[in-house]
């Protein structure tokens, strides 16, 4: 598999969203809004490519007993990194992702791509898989989040569409982000299949 | 895999304990590093959120400020604004348990009579895009600054006019400003209140009025016996002995 099938592979053919059906938790909490999607997307993309550069280093290293443990800290680390960063340099960013960002620890599409890429490969591809992959996170999610919102508040992105009164307000809330999952991945597979 | 370490109880402790230590090593100095920004970035907030919720003032209100310590062990934080060393207006810094999850912390500003002038939320853990939206809700529409929405921008083209925005009696129900906890019940109009809830946030609702008459509770206190005593002392007192004056006034 060459490095544009490697970055390619997570929007589409194995979307973590869609396809693998990874890190449901912060996909179905976060996403009930478009931008909220997209932030915390790109911040599992960040932590994605650090774990997996960092883990695509030390794999050899690590007895196999102890390859999960070993994983959840370097990643949970990382994840304190941002937290601090953010909180302390970019204040006003930080304050709108502020809730997701600890969230990031038990997505477990960053353990997934460690276990499953990252402590296989080399570094480059591996930093290569958790762009990929984190990029097409953030798209499943800001997607999700952009139908919840409009369905729900008639804005995408805060920009209004139609009025807010004629929101269907169950898209918001969860069962809206169930609801819209399913059609999603429905409309995803047959996609992909044809 | 070549040179894959075997999974004795040797090395599996050897590397946990070199991999915790590096991060928790790491983390630390981070800490170290990022503590001062944060709670720069923390005062900042404050500061900005006081002079948002109180009138014009040219004292430092940070200097004057006084705390009163709730039951909970929690304590408010007073910063009195003062122009030309008449008070204009006191934030104060308040916080409810009952929200949907924790503490919500609110900065809100009383003119002298009790009215609330504005309020800011600061902290809290409430559901995005539900009980996130108390930071605009309880603030009074403005009219001019409501965006159209792409249909009835379209609609606009073919001839159809856009609804007038709510601004009146309902648009009212919803904002706390410039009304008087004192006069108007501060309670979701479910509970038999005056304010309108946010839509499917009802509890964080309540938790923000909660937080907003704690506030005015102990506002009101403070101010019935040494308003008067603060007003008239602060003109030829230094801003610390006011401070002190009211300290006192209030455990009298």
């Amino acid at each position: 598999m060459n490095n544009m099938q490697n970055f390619t592979k997570g929007f589409f053919k194995e979307n973590a969203v869609f396809v693998l059906l990874l890190g449901m938790c912060p996909t179905l909490g976060v996403t009930s809004s478009a931008i909220n999607g997209l932030g915390m997307g790109l911040a599992t993309t960040f932590v994605l490519i650090m774990s997996n550069l960092v883990i695509s280093l030390v794999s050899t290293m690590i007895p196999d007993k102890v390859k999960i443990p070993s994983f959840i800290v370097i990643i949970a680390s990382f994840v304190t990194i941002v937290d601090l960063v953010m909180a302390g340099y970019v204040p006003a960013l930080h304050e709108q992702l502020g809730v997701f960002i600890p969230l990031i620890v038990v997505n477990c599409v960053v353990l997934g791509r460690a276990e499953a890429f990252a402590s296989k490969n080399k570094l480059v591809p591996s930093i290569i898989d958790g762009a990929g992959m984190g990029l097409g996170f953030s798209m499943a999610l800001t997607m999700l989040g952009a139908v919840r919102e409009f369905f729900g508040t008639g804005k995408v992105f805060d920009f209004p569409i139609f009025k807010e009164n004629y929101g269907m307000l169950v898209f918001v809330l969860a069962p809206g982000a169930f609801l819209a999952l399913g059609y999603l991945i429905a409309i995803i597979n047959r996609l992909r299949k044809a | 895999m070549a040179g894959k370490k075997e999974s004795t109880f040797i090395n599996m402790v050897l590397v946990l304990f070199i991999i915790t230590l590096v991060a928790s090593a790491a983390l630390g100095g981070l800490y170290e590093l990022t503590k001062e920004p944060i709670a720069k970035a923390k005062l900042n907030k404050k500061l900005k959120a006081i002079e948002e919720v109180v009138p014009a003032f040219d004292n430092n209100p940070s200097e004057e400020m006084y705390e009163v310590a709730m039951p909970s062990g929690d304590k408010l934080e007073f910063y009195p604004a003062t122009m030309g060393g008449k008070l204009v207006g006191t934030a104060v810094k308040t916080f409810t348990t009952n929200g949907f999850s924790g503490y919500v912390w609110v900065m809100v500003g009383f003119k002298p009579d009790g009215t609330v002038n504005n309020y800011s939320v600061l902290e809290h853990k409430e559901t995005p895009g539900l009980g996130t939206k108390m930071a605009d809700w309880f603030k009074p529409v403005d009219p001019t600054k409501v965006k159209l929405s792409l249909v009835e921008k379209l609609g606009k083209l073919v001839g159809i006019k856009p609804a007038a925005t709510k601004g009146g009696a309902e648009g009212d129900k919803k904002s706390i400003v410039g009304k008087n906890p004192g006069t108007i019940n501060f309670t979701v109009s479910k509970d038999g209140g005056d304010i309108d809830a946010i839509t499917a946030a009802t509890i964080s609702s309540r938790a923000f009025l909660d937080a907003v008459q704690t506030a005015y509770n102990e506002y009101m206190k403070k101010n019935n016996n040494k308003e008067i005593s603060h007003v008239g002392t602060h003109s030829s007192a230094t801003s610390k002995q006011a401070t002190n004056s009211n300290k006192e006034g209030g455990k009298s």
